[in-house]
């Protein structure tokens, strides 16, 4: 099994020093929803932010200050920081009726397919 | 906004070089990326313990077997993937299956005082010097 951990995103840098990732995602349909799932390992859920408008959906996931007095870090495969994806979603989907869920570090997301887009596939391009 | 190397005014040379070698540490993850192994593991040390974190989403904490060794810790587990037929993904980054990490630690552990935290998808493992293996100070005596 391999890790594809999401790289620095290229866009352009925050105020905060913290570096910001693109957590790694997946999306799948199914006959009435189109479903995404990403990662937001070490974010609590009150630090999850999913927000939509029009037709972007912007996922953001806040790393809570992690207590670590007397450690120094001497290796790294993962950087860590905050999380943020941009995506936008197809005409296809009913917007009103978007559902989240967020368990051990995984966000998922259920948006169902408009009546007349039921059936049919939904591209997600991202943004 | 540029910045002036923070090197410039520091004034622990050792966290430079700390910060180097950490830097280091993740260009070499950053260029193995692919074949980069699941999970990802970054390693704390202070003087008596050690400290291992991973990213581990999607995991339910009863999935992970956790199990150590003189000096290796063995991290292992499965991730099963959501049912959906292939034809329906439209994105497909996070990979899926049993994974088994095993992380060389700088120093043998006591494997009896171990504190294991598994939160939102990241684990944090802590684990303890022997008291029998820690550094001793030794008093000089005068003539």
């Amino acid at each position: 099994m391999t890790n594809n951990r999401a790289r620095p995103d290229t866009a352009p840098e925050r105020a905060a020093a913290r570096a910001v990732y693109r957590p790694l995602t997946d999306i799948y349909e199914t006959d009435a929803h189109v479903v995404l799932m990403a990662e937001l390992p070490g974010v609590d859920p009150d630090g999850v932010d999913v927000t939509l408008e029009e037709r972007t959906l912007t996922i953001r996931g806040r790393l809570p200050a992690l207590p670590r007095e007397g450690f120094r870090q001497v290796y790294a495969e993962y950087g860590e920081g905050d999380f943020e994806r941009v995506f936008t979603l197809s005409d296809g989907v009913d917007r009103e009726g978007l559902s989240a869920r967020f368990k051990h570090g995984v966000l998922t997301l259920e948006i169902p397919k408009s009546a007349q887009a039921k059936r049919t596939r939904i591209p997600v391009s991202t943004a | 906004m540029p910045l002036a190397p923070s090197f410039l005014f520091s004034r622990d040379p050792f966290a430079d070089m700390r910060r180097l070698q950490r830097d280091m540490g993740r260009l070499f993850a950053a260029q193995s990326r692919g074949e980069a192994s699941f999970p990802a593991v970054n390693l704390w040390t202070s003087d008596d313990a050690v400290a291992v974190t991973l990213e581990i989403p999607g995991v339910a904490p009863d999935a992970l077997d956790i199990s150590v060794r003189e000096d290796v810790l063995t991290i292992a587990g499965e991730r099963s993937a959501p049912d959906a037929p292939a034809a329906a993904w439209s994105r497909r980054e996070r990979a899926f299956g049993a994974f088994s990490r095993r992380v060389r630690l700088p120093f043998r552990v006591d494997g009896d005082t171990v504190d294991a935290r598994f939160r939102d998808g990241a684990l944090e493992i802590v684990l303890r010097r022997p008291d029998a293996d820690k550094p001793r100070k030794i008093a000089i005596q005068s003539a």
